[in-house]
């Protein structure tokens, strides 16, 4: 087995464990969306309308939940001494191990949204343009949540800092996420637009957060 | 496994925190020998051995390895055994052993062979949050003998170990010394094997 994928499947197999923290971000997820409903009121019509917004903030909420503990484990029991001394490059372990939080954590949530989307009057074009909208998009939550992460590390001050940094990055996404969903189901936008931005911000995060990040690691060594 | 193998550091400084805590060191290490670095608490015998294995950054001077593998780095070809074990709890004993052999690449022993070498065979399907300290300790060395290094960067390896598991440690670090390896080791105590010693910070 290489390097990497060795990394992703300890992540993964650690995330699904007892006390790990896949199920964590689901039921986060899971519960804002279930209480939403109950807070808005009965009205249909509303509901449907909020729905893309409420689905897209759920699931940014619970994909940056379990985030700052992304580097952190691996600091607190020497990990990241072993993963920064191998051949890997840091760069590759940090993409290897974004990638394994977001298959981890991030694609249950997209999997849950049809179900979601059922609590929120949204019908099956809506809800499928959410789930395909949060596909394309969570990556870049991730891989920019992830420097953060790296940072919280760095700088020894957990997930206060991680919400500060990373939130004002995660706006872009939210933006155009949620403007895709609107846009294909009630228009008059047409989906290609915002959704072409989402896609193209989640490739450019998928190349400068695991430099930042292992930047922001090197320079930390301590 | 490889030539005669020649560490040495040349005037190498360390400044942690705004405070030097060593100048101007020099040391030599050659395959075959322990060097074990004493000093008192606070001197530096942890900042040295990061430093070697790359995970600190020197405030001055070089550290070369000689005869090595020329494709590799130095942190490359090193072991480090720090204070933390670098274990999952919610992975077994055989997980964790198997990830690090896996992840770390290289020429590498069996890997059962070498739970058992350090008495934990009977273990292997124990998470390894459930160890004790000495068999996390255990499963430590059973990384450094399943995945094949020349440097061993070893700090404080006897703590937590029983007298049965110091004697078991002397017997690998001689089997590692016979294969052209050498150790650096940060310790208080007798390591069981002929040291050389490294004395660093002021004299008590």
């Amino acid at each position: 087995m290489t390097p990497l994928s060795a990394l992703i499947r300890r992540d993964i197999k650690i995330a699904l464990r007892v006390g790990g923290g896949a199920l964590i971000g689901v039921l986060f997820f899971l519960t804002v969306v279930v209480l939403m409903p109950f807070a808005v009121g009965p009205d249909l019509a509303l509901l449907s309308r909020l729905g893309p917004a409420i689905l897209w903030l759920g699931a940014l909420l619970a994909s940056l939940l379990t985030l700052d503990r992304l580097f952190m484990s691996d600091h607190e029991d020497g990990s990241l001494d072993l993963i920064t001394m191998s051949r890997t490059p840091l760069e590759l372990a940090c993409a290897a191990k974004a990638l394994a939080h977001w298959l981890a954590a991030g694609l249950p949530l997209i999997v849950a949204t049809p179900v979601l989307g059922l609590l929120l009057n949204l019908d099956m074009v809506a809800t499928g343009a959410v789930a395909l909208t949060l596909l394309a998009g969570t990556p870049a939550l991730t891989f920019t949540g992830m420097i953060g992460a790296a940072l919280a590390v760095t700088l020894h001050r957990g997930g206060l800092l991680m919400a500060v940094l990373v939130l004002p990055l995660s706006i872009p996404v939210l933006i155009f996420g949620v403007a895709a969903s609107q846009a294909a189901i009630v228009g008059p936008m047409t989906f290609g637009a915002p959704f072409s931005i989402l896609c193209a911000l989640s490739l450019v995060s998928l190349v400068i957060g695991p430099f930042a990040a292992a930047a922001s690691l090197k320079h930390g060594l301590d | 496994m490889q030539g005669k193998l020649q560490l040495s550091g040349r005037g190498v400084g360390c400044v942690r925190g705004g405070r030097e805590v060593f100048s101007r060191l020099d040391f030599e290490a050659t395959s075959g020998e322990v060097v074990a670095v004493v000093g008192r608490n606070g001197s530096g015998k942890t900042s040295l051995l990061r430093l070697i294995a790359g995970l600190l950054v020197p405030a001055g001077g070089t550290i070369v390895l000689e005869g090595g593998n020329p494709e590799m780095t130095l942190p490359e070809q090193c072991h480090y055994l720090g204070h933390r074990d670098a274990l999952k709890p919610a992975l077994t004993v055989a997980e964790n052993l198997s990830f690090w052999a896996d992840f770390l690449g290289g020429e590498r022993a069996d890997a059962a062979e070498s739970l058992a070498t350090v008495g934990l065979d009977h273990a292997t399907h124990l998470p390894a949050g459930f160890l004790s300290a000495g068999q996390r300790r255990r499963l430590s060395l059973a990384r450094l003998l399943t995945v094949r290094r020349p440097v061993w960067l070893l700090d404080e390896p006897t703590n937590a170990l029983d007298v049965a598991g110091q004697d078991m440690f002397g017997s690998l670090m001689q089997q590692h010394l016979a294969r052209g390896g050498m150790i650096i080791a940060a310790t208080h105590g007798p390591l069981g094997v002929e040291t050389r010693e490294l004395r660093i910070g002021e004299m008590a």
